[in-house]
């Protein structure tokens, strides 16, 4: 890998390493994700995979190797951490939104008290997210009020809204009732053709089918393999990638 | 099929009116009935003769005698008009709070309204003059209510308006020397109901920033903050109140320089501070160990640093959670002001004994005990009440 800093690599990570007391989940990560690159992780539960995108804005430590998220390192500051955490937003399996608040206010609230952005703008943004996500009606509603899919999707407009030039995915649909994982995936989809960078972990085949640029197989807490979703789908070269595949698309 | 899409099915009806219900519940088995006539019985063999004994040999008058002093003690008769002010100021607050938060002030407005419209009844009925002034308060509380519901920017007012309410209502009673229409009088004249309600309001409010800081303190990473809360805790946690209120009455006044010794009130509120904090402390925490790990994830995924996480996403959910735990201290510790007793202050229940001691009305215990249980019970009741409704008004986003 090119040592000098490319303006084109927005993540670095360099043999990334992390134990759970004396597991080891992550062993020696290493990889370089482009600006606007569409990254899916897939993978078997406990490969990893989750940990490794907590790892990248920091609501996991790693011990060993060195993350670089936009030019700064990540590290024991808690400065550079909250600064790169304005710059990367991110989507949880438990959409975890803030029940107290209604939608609005959810996605008003990081705008206006990390960067200061005026109420009125921060209220516009947020209705114009609302409407991008379908949602434009729910904005005085209350979390606890709204469907599975239709949280998630505030979940997609409460980390936009901070406008991030990374967002992670952290298996966004696998809460989700089948006939609301679709219309998650649809504003997914739309915001990977906006030219977002993302790093998703999920097990939708079809999403990463139709945008990832590259699929990354996580095992163990190693990369097996990776590649276009052609060559991961077509040619796989890992039994272990083959076996998993085959298990996740026979129906 | 269509018939059951076309009609509007309701629940069955389990119960119909109150005969059945009688049946159901009283007289279903021969063992039932049983049991319902002899606990009838008994209820009737106990209550009898305490109807006889109110209806024809208790002496009432002591009560009305000495209305003045169970409501505010020794305080000087020609300065209650301050009393009253208080109460005015109170009313519009509860107004004002009711026209702008509506739902959730809502159950808090309806007690005061009642007890206001009962008080003007009363007052009426047995012909005293203060039925002029209750009618004030509650033509005050609805004045402010639409106030409330027009005034632009209310919310903050009206929390601007509770919050100075405490330094207030202490100014007034309390006076200063160098306020000509403000006279101060001596603590040691306020007593009954006052007093009892003024420690009340002062040792929660006090203690609940108090404990909110202990209780984050308690989950600190910071092993100095840590180890002194739960430090501060436990000490106080395993001493009874009274020992406390001993602490503060006798040992204080040596910690402090001559010039700032605190007189025996303000002393019963400090040991009452003290002491409530150290259970706020542990309500607090109990709501903040329910708040999910996610909800931290998120706020700090969004870049809210450690302190923005706590005020604006943890701790309003952690409050509204021990909202039944917070009134439940607030209750027990209204209770406990009896203790002040102890330590020289007038409060309701030694009111009550040093009317016991008036030669005109020996051996009225029992009159003069059941009026400050009534008192006691009444003031719990409207609070369990209004702080129900709170707690269902803020429930929104739990559903």
């Amino acid at each position: 890998m090119n040592e000098t800093n490319n303006q084109e690599e927005i993540i670095i990570c360099r043999d990334v390493h992390k134990w759970f007391d004396q597991f080891h989940v992550l062993k020696g990560i290493s990889l370089t994700v482009q600006k606007g690159e569409v990254i899916v992780i897939f993978g078997p539960s406990g490969s990893g995979k989750s940990t490794f995108i907590r790892c990248l804005n920091r609501l996991e430590e790693h011990q060993k190797g060195q993350i670089i998220v936009d030019g700064i390192e990540l590290g024991n500051d808690i400065r550079n951490v909250e600064k790169i955490r304005q710059e990367v937003g991110m989507v949880f399996q438990q959409f975890n939104l803030f029940p107290h608040l209604t939608v609005i206010q959810n996605i008003t609230l990081a705008p206006s008290w990390v960067r200061r952005t005026p109420k009125a703008q921060s209220r516009e943004l947020a209705m114009q997210l609302l409407r991008r996500v379908g949602i434009p009606e729910q904005a005085e509603k209350y979390p606890a009020q709204l469907s599975g899919g239709q949280q998630q999707r505030v979940a997609i407009a409460r980390a936009l809204a901070m406008q991030p030039r990374i967002m992670l995915f952290d298996e966004p649909t696998s809460a989700l009732d089948p006939e609301m994982i679709k219309e998650v995936l649809d504003v997914m989809i739309e915001l990977a053709k906006t030219g977002m960078t993302i790093v998703a972990v999920t097990h939708e085949m079809g999403f990463a089918r139709a945008v990832a640029n590259r699929m990354i197989f996580f095992d163990k807490g190693e990369i097996v393999e990776q590649g276009t979703p052609h060559q991961i789908f077509n040619e796989p070269q890992s039994d272990r990638t083959k076996l998993f595949l085959s298990q996740i698309l026979r129906h | 099929m269509a018939a059951i899409d076309s009609v509007d099915i309701r629940p069955p009806r389990l119960v119909v009116g109150p005969l059945a219900w009688l049946r159901k519940n009283l007289f279903s088995t021969w063992y039932n009935i049983a049991l319902t006539l002899f606990a009838a019985w008994l209820l009737f063999l106990l209550i009898r003769p305490a109807i006889q004994w109110a209806t024809t040999e208790a002496r009432w008058g002591v009560i009305e005698a000495n209305l003045t002093l169970f409501m505010v003690g020794q305080y000087p008769r020609d300065q209650l008009w301050r009393v009253w002010l208080t109460i005015f100021v109170l009313a519009g607050l509860i107004g004002l709070s009711w026209g702008v938060w509506k739902n959730v002030a809502r159950g808090f407005a309806f007690i005061a309204l009642g007890a206001g419209v009962s008080f003007i009844a009363i007052a009426l009925f047995y012909q005293w003059d203060v039925w002029t002034q209750w009618l004030i308060a509650v033509a005050i509380l609805l004045a402010f209510y639409f106030i409330g519901l027009y005034l632009p920017r209310g919310a903050l007012i009206t929390a601007l308006g509770w919050f100075l309410y405490f330094p207030f209502i202490f100014l007034i009673i309390a006076g200063s020397k160098y306020i000509t229409a403000l006279p101060s009088v001596a603590s040691n004249l306020w007593g009954g109901l006052l007093l009892t309600l003024l420690l009340t309001v002062v040792g929660n409010f006090g203690a609940l920033p108090l404990g909110i800081l202990l209780a984050l303190g308690r989950r600190s990473k910071l092993p100095v903050i840590k180890y002194f809360s739960i430090g501060y805790i436990e000490l106080i946690r395993g001493v009874p109140l009274i020992t406390i209120l001993y602490t503060a009455a006798v040992l204080l006044p040596y910690f402090l320089p001559i010039d700032f010794r605190p007189d025996q009130v303000v002393r019963a509120m400090i040991g009452l501070i003290m002491f409530e904090a150290a259970y706020q402390a542990e309500n607090v925490r109990g709501g903040l160990q329910a708040i999910d790990r996610g909800q931290y994830e998120a706020a700090h995924a969004l870049g809210l640093n450690g302190a923005q996480t706590t005020v604006l996403i943890i701790l309003p959910q952690a409050l509204r959670a021990v909202i039944p735990a917070l009134s439940n201290s607030f209750i027990s510790l209204f209770k406990d002001t009896s203790l002040v007793a102890i330590i020289g202050l007038f409060e309701i229940v030694r009111i009550s004994r040093s009317i016991l001691a008036q030669s005109d009305w020996l051996g009225t215990h029992r009159e003069v005990f059941f009026f400050a249980f009534v008192i006691y019970w009444l003031f719990n009741l409207a609070f369990t009440y209004g702080s129900t409704r709170v707690e269902e008004a803020l429930g929104v986003g739990k559903r």
